[in-house]
């Protein structure tokens, strides 16, 4: 999609194929360089050591710190709860894949519904700006409860499982965020571009499609990607409908052994599920602001 | 191919005011087929208003805009067809950054006009030959100088066959070293027969490529003729004025 970046001059680029010598000023600037880069080295090392060492001793040595272990850090527990937990995520990660899914077409469309400009859609624009302030407002548990157990009450359709009104819990709260995300991306995509695009004869709903929304996608890719990361975490919530997940599988296993390890065997697998994410935005972010810096698209 | 004498724009008693200001005060302008006519005038005068006026992207307090003797400021007029029959380009180029230098060209022949991707590319390859980019085909548009961007731009005005091509002070934003290859493309495409209204700042070229030179002070026509004539026997003394100032 993107073409090759122009590779910044690296210092090794610079010298490479250097056929003159550098001078002797230029050798001892090198020479101290390299020596203050190995004392940065060695102090970071140490202060590292001397912090875990200092943390170590103050939660090693604390007199409870054997029960906490035994309630908390027993890997035999850990163990034996891991595949019932594993089982649990597998769930997690469904309602993740079918609640983003559903959170980027809802939010996409409620974001567009509020460029629409024209007296036929005052309705429309007002409906979805409510339906954001509304949504953004709310705890999501309490969204959960009420459609997990409110919606079912209504009876409109068989009994559905719980992951099922969790999905759609996630999805209402989390479609408010990411609209208001979207919405700002499109107003930071300059007016000259819809005047181009207009000019040329596409209609406002071609101009939004073909020219307008790839741009705003791509300004707000870092931050939509936040908003899935937080997702990743919060898709544990279901569990306070009945669900079965990762949460609720600990619930069970704790119960049985009155040992708290399987609760942080499913953080432990939280952390894991979402580390790949937040590494990716990092680097996301860090390669549109380089792209940026040299005057790029975007 | 229509006859050399018909008329593409009619401009009738066009007015526009910003609030309280009246910018445009009542301007009449025809531009026959093949015809390339300069908008001259100081800054402030109202040349971008009446451009963006004939495009419809500015809407009209009076008056009437007729393309090829249909009235396109009656509001009933479908506003995304007259665009489509209007090629505009601005001052700052405006490509579209995320899509390649050809999907740029051809965006409107696809969108707009229906053309299967295969077509609109071999046409839209053929325009970025004939002002030798057809090498940056696939490449985004910030790869591109200023200059090859501006004429990126005015492919992507042309490459939908426009019966009228407005040009809004197309290089005023260039180094002055770019200038000249957009200027090249411009004089090419009046060669070639296109009906172009420019408003520019670039005397020399409008003495050189306009058939007609319309002069535009405060929101009034103040004078209006051949070229030839224009620049060398003004009748009106604003228009000497103005001459004066500009030549240095
Ligand atoms: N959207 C607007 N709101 C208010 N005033 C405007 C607007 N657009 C233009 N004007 C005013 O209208 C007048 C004419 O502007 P216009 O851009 O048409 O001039 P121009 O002849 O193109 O000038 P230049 O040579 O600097 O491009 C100016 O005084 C300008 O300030
Ligand atoms: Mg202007």
């Amino acid at each position: 999609m993107t073409p090759s970046e122009p590779t910044s001059a690296s210092p090794a680029a610079a010298t490479a194929g250097d056929a003159v010598a550098p001078s002797a000023i230029e050798l001892e600037r090198r020479a101290y360089r390299e020596s203050r880069r190995r004392r940065s080295i060695l102090v970071s090392l140490l202060s590292t050591i001397v912090l875990a060492i200092a943390l170590g001793s103050v939660v090693l040595g604390s007199p409870g710190w054997e029960q906490v272990q035994q309630t908390f850090f027993n890997p035999q527990v850990a163990l034996d709860s891991l595949p019932r937990i594993l089982e649990g995520l597998w769930l997690n990660i469904q309602v993740l894949v079918f609640a983003s899914i559903l959170v980027a077409v809802f939010g996409l469309l409620i974001a567009t519904l509020r460029t629409l400009r024209g007296p036929v859609w005052f309705p429309v624009r007002v409906l979805a700006a409510g339906y954001t302030d509304l949504f953004r407002g709310l705890p999501l548990i309490i969204v959960l409860y009420l459609v997990g157990f409110g919606i079912p009450g209504l009876e409109f359709t068989e009994r559905m499982p719980a992951a099922f009104w969790g999905t759609i819990a996630l999805t209402l709260t989390y479609s408010a965020y990411v609209a208001e995300v979207f919405r700002a991306g499109i107003e930071a995509v300059h007016p000259s571009q819809r005047l181009a695009a207009r000019s040329l004869g596409l209609s406002h709903g071609q101009s939004m499609r073909r020219v307008v929304l790839p741009q705003a996608v791509r300004k707000v890719t870092p931050a939509l990607m936040n908003d899935f990361v937080a997702m990743q975490k919060d898709v544990g919530l279901i569990s306070v409908l009945g669900a079965v997940d990762a949460v609720r599988a600990a619930q069970i296993e704790t119960a049985q052994t009155f040992n708290f390890t399987p609760y942080v065997v499913a953080g432990l697998l939280f952390v894991l599920l979402s580390w790949p994410t937040i590494r990716l935005t990092d680097w996301v972010t860090a390669r549109m602001r380089a792209r940026e810096q040299i005057g790029g698209i975007v | 191919m229509s006859a050399p004498a018909e008329t593409v724009l009619s401009l009738r008693g066009i007015r526009r005011s910003f609030g309280e200001v009246e910018v445009l005060h009542g301007i009449d302008l025809d531009i026959a087929a093949h015809e390339v006519v300069a908008l001259i005038g100081p800054s402030g005068s109202g040349k971008s208003t009446l451009l963006r006026a004939v495009n419809l992207t500015e809407p009209i307090d009076d008056g009437v805009v007729l393309l090829r003797g249909e009235d396109i400021s009656d509001p009933r007029v479908n506003v995304d067809r007259v665009r489509a029959r209007i090629g505009l380009v601005f001052q700052h180029y405006n490509l579209f950054p995320h899509l390649s230098v050809l999907d740029n060209v051809t965006l409107a022949s696809r969108v707009v006009h229906g053309l299967r991707r295969a077509e609109a590319e071999r046409r839209g390859l053929e325009l970025l030959d004939s002002i030798g980019l057809a090498d940056f085909a696939t490449s985004f548009p910030d790869r591109l100088s200023g200059g090859q961007q501006q004429r990126v731009a005015i492919m992507r005005a042309i490459a939908t066959n426009p019966e009228l091509l407005l040009l809004d002070e197309v290089t005023s934003a260039l180094d002055p070293e770019l200038v000249g290859e957009v200027l090249a493309l411009i004089r090419s495409l009046a060669e070639a027969g296109t009906t172009i209204l420019m408003a520019t700042h670039e005397m020399t070229f409008a003495r050189e490529v306009a058939d007609r030179v319309v002069l535009l002070d405060a929101g009034r026509v103040v004078e209006s003729g051949p070229a030839a004539q224009f620049f060398a026997n003004p009748r009106e003394e604003r228009t000497r004025a103005f001459l004066s100032r500009v030549a240095r």
